[in-house]
């Protein structure tokens, strides 16, 4: 994030992390936490569950915020978001 | 062309299960099969729900648990009343007092049991079809009435359970298994109906507007009086793949790019066409008597 | 009617239309919600109960239309609430479904219809009793129903009580097949005092809401105790075919067996219990000629030819079927063997005929008095019938040469 000048508060920001975890067999790979991510952290995984979905997985895990929108959009109860501890990479 | 490649390439790939490992796994049963924070509302036993991939009731029942629990209501008093269709099944998945009732009927039923016992605080979660279509008459006197029910009415459009029919909400010219060459007849704009009808709390949003989604459901379980939030909801399998929306994913493409939030629309320039825009907001939020409190103020008069 | 103001149940003896005697009954019960819809001849339970319910600290609304009634009663039934509607032929019919949902779901309720002249809009003033089998098959799919069917203002009280008492026990609806000349009959009504008069409440749970499975009946019962909501029984239930947990079990019959069997069961198989038959006579029915089987005003009416028969030298007994679902299948059986012939006088083309035939099996005669509605029997009718069952359709000449008397001849 471009600044025109540096917030007077910036070393005191704390910008969340979240640990995403996935319900892989209650996942029917709709797709919407993937597209709708608003920090694009998540993307449709190679694997299959025994139901023939393919479930997201956290392709860039560093760069979730816990905002939880994957958690409130999916259909399926599949996925959710805990806060932690972390170091974000601030794009 | 491109779907055949991408078969080819996949088959040529070795299909690999999300959960197999070598040795021992640690933790693994908690990701395949695992425990969600909403677990504890739901009945589990019942999982996964029947509702087609691409489909937005989980996320409209995700938003109303997550909103029940924010709201702090006792959830021993909550009793959610449901009626006949791909909605009305949500009754089944809620851990709490539910009550999967006839087509149409649900809201006399939540009628009876909140007079009944006020204490209890009565959800109605139903589909388009079976509120106002089928259930339109209860619909408009429970709101004139303003009997203390929050209504969830999730609109998709049409019948989906019986495979996708008209139906009272059905846009002009959409195409349903009963209206294969276009439906023609004027839908009803569920809002403005409620509205009308005089209830206290209306609003509209897509699932895909889950935040506001979640407010308005919070905000609507805690008013008193006829609450209503209408969910715009996609049906991919019923009617979604009739107008080009093959996955529930196209569908909430559809609403990122057509909908307008508008809380002080005029209700009854906002109805839903086939092609947009889809004007959402949180329309009415009115103070009036419940029926309840209409009632204990004139019999206290008359019972002197 | 309006000048009653008692915060409880009524008790003495008073002057009382049917109607309303049936809406005081109710309350006596402890019926605390009414949910109904103003139709002809019922229309005076209504108002009755829309006066006197929040004198005792209950609810009464007028809903929609009939459907809406009968769902809201279920609703407050689950609330933990009794609950009751009243209604003639067209609201019956539009209740049917729900009706059904009652039964399935177990609800305990009592369902008034007070009968009219039908098909259709009919006579709305004038008698009838032309829902009798619907109240048994009306709705869909199979299940067995309680119907009860009063006289009397009096017995139309004490039934109304009787009803919301077997709706708890045997967990089901109970219907209350009355009709426009007892509903709006006025006639002395003797309430006792509540302490003399027994009032049955649903059983409740005894286990916590982790072991509580909403329907599972446990053996030598018939019906499981009932939690309602708000108790944190977190219970589900459904209109669909359920198991013991209260959850849909759909994909194929293993569920729908024992589901359905014990739901008729429940009522057929406690027949001793539930069957209430009135017998009058000058000797044992086993003993008589003719056995007049009847129900509501037209076992009333059908008195007086009883009298003028007997009169006669017929001996005819009356068989009152104050329980008119389940059929008394044995005792008719019974007296089939015994007795020369039937006879079934009621205020339609020949319903509940029908179910006397089936039990008789050809081992009696049965005719029926037949009447489309709109009025009761003409007593020389059904006396008419009563001589023909007894095989004396004679002519004038040869009954005043059998010795009966000029007086009972002009008469006829």
């Amino acid at each position: 994030m471009k600044y025109w000048r540096e917030p007077l508060d910036l070393k005191d920001i704390r910008v969340p992390h979240g640990d995403i975890h996935v319900l892989l067999e209650r996942c029917k790979g709709c797709g919407w936490c993937v597209e709708f991510c608003p920090r694009d952290v998540l993307e449709v995984s190679e694997e299959i569950n025994s139901k023939g979905y393919h479930p997201p997985r956290a392709a860039r895990p560093e760069a979730c915020v816990g905002c939880g929108l994957c958690e409130l959009l999916c259909p399926e109860f599949a996925i959710y978001v805990l806060e932690e501890e972390g170091e974000v990479v601030i794009l | 062309m491109v779907a055949e490649t991408k078969r080819e390439g996949l088959a040529q790939r070795p299909l690999r299960r999300a959960f197999e490992t070598d040795g021992e796994p640690e933790g693994l049963d908690e990701e395949i099969h695992g425990r969600h924070p909403l677990d504890d509302m739901l009945r589990t036993d019942r999982l996964p729900h029947i509702w087609c991939p691409g489909c937005g009731l989980g996320t409209a029942l995700t938003c109303f648990l997550s909103a029940l629990r924010k709201s702090g209501l006792d959830l021993k008093k909550a009793a959610v009343v449901s009626g006949i269709g791909c909605t009305g099944r949500v009754a089944g998945y809620v851990k709490l007092d539910s009550f999967h009732t006839t087509h149409g009927r649900a809201i006399p039923f939540a009628t009876g049991l909140k007079l009944g016992n006020p204490e209890l605080a009565v959800i109605v979660f139903s589909g388009d079809g079976d509120l106002v279509t089928i259930g339109g008459n209860h619909f408009i006197h429970a709101a004139r009435r303003n009997i203390d029910l929050t209504v969830i009415c999730i609109n998709n459009f049409n019948y989906g359970m019986t495979g996708g029919q008209v139906g009272a909400t059905t846009p002009l010219g959409g195409v349903t298994t009963t209206s294969p060459y276009g439906n023609y007849e004027y839908p009803f704009n569920v809002s403005a109906l409620a509205a009308s009808s005089g209830a206290v709390y209306v609003a509209r949003w897509t699932v895909l507007h889950a935040r506001r989604l979640e407010r308005s459901m919070m905000e609507a379980l805690l008013k008193p009086g006829f609450s209503m939030v209408e969910v715009i909801s996609p049906c991919p399998t019923g009617f979604g793949r009739r107008h080009k929306q093959r996955e529930g994913l196209d569908t909430l493409r559809f609403y990122r790019e057509n909908s307008i939030i508008d809380h002080d629309a005029d209700l009854h320039r906002a109805d839903i066409g086939l092609g947009g825009p889809l004007i959402e907001g949180n329309f009415v939020n009115i103070e009036k008597p419940t029926f309840l409190e209409q009632r204990a103020e004139c019999l206290a008069k008359a019972l002197q | 009617m309006s000048d009653t103001n008692q915060s409880g149940p009524l008790s003495g003896e008073f002057f009382m239309q049917g109607d309303i005697a049936c809406a005081e009954g109710a309350l006596t019960a402890g019926c605390r919600f009414f949910g109904g819809y103003p139709i002809t001849p019922a229309t005076e339970v209504a108002q009755r109960m829309s006066e006197r319910l929040p004198q005792v600290d209950g609810m009464y609304i007028q809903m929609e239309d009939e459907m809406a009634s009968i769902g809201a009663v279920l609703g407050a039934s689950w609330a933990g609430k009794k609950a009751m509607t009243a209604t003639s032929g067209p609201g019956f019919s539009l209740m049917m479904e729900n009706l059904g949902l009652g039964i399935m779901l177990e609800t305990p309720c009592v369902l008034v219809n007070v009968q009219r002249g039908g098909p259709s809009t009919g006579l709305p003033t004038l008698t009838g009793q032309g829902d009798m089998m619907q109240a048994r098959w009306g709705s869909h799919g199979d299940y067995a129903v309680i119907a009860l069917a009063p006289s009397s203002p009096q017995e139309l009280f004490d039934l109304t009580i009787h009803a919301f008492n077997l709706s708890e026990r045997y967990r089901t609806p109970v219907l209350v097949m009355t009709d426009a000349e007892v509903g709006h009959m006025t006639e002395k009504v003797v309430i006792p005092p509540p302490q003399e008069i027994e009032i049955v409440e649903r059983r409740k749970p005894t286990v916590g809401p982790e072991e509580y499975l909403p329907y599972h009946v446990e053996a030598g019962e018939w019906v499981s105790p009932m939690a309602v909501a708000g108790e944190g029984y977190h219970l589900h239930v459904t209109g669909l075919t359920h198991d013991e947990r209260g959850y849909p079990a759909t994909n194929d019959d293993s569920a729908q067996w024992p589901l359905v069997q014990r739901l008729i069961s429940k009522i057929e198989e406690n027949r001793e219990d539930i069957i209430i038959l009135e017998e009058e006579g000058d000797c044992p029915l086993e003993e008589v000629e003719v056995v007049v089987v009847s129900y509501g005003i037209a076992a009333r009416t059908s008195l007086w030819p009883i009298q003028m028969a007997r009169k006669e030298g017929i001996n005819v007994g009356l068989l009152r079927l104050v329980t008119v679902w389940p059929f008394p299948d044995d005792r008719i059986r019974a007296l089939a063997g015994r007795v020369k012939s039937f006879v079934v006088p009621e205020i339609n083309m020949g319903q509940i005929v029908r179910e006397v035939e089936r039990c008789a099996a050809g081992g009696a005669e049965v005719f029926k008095v037949s009447h489309p509605g709109g009025g009761i029997h003409d007593p020389q009718q059904v006396l008419r019938v009563l001589r023909r069952a007894a095989g004396r359709d004679a002519e004038p000449g040869q009954l005043r040469a059998q010795g009966v008397p000029s007086q009972t001849l002009e008469a006829s």
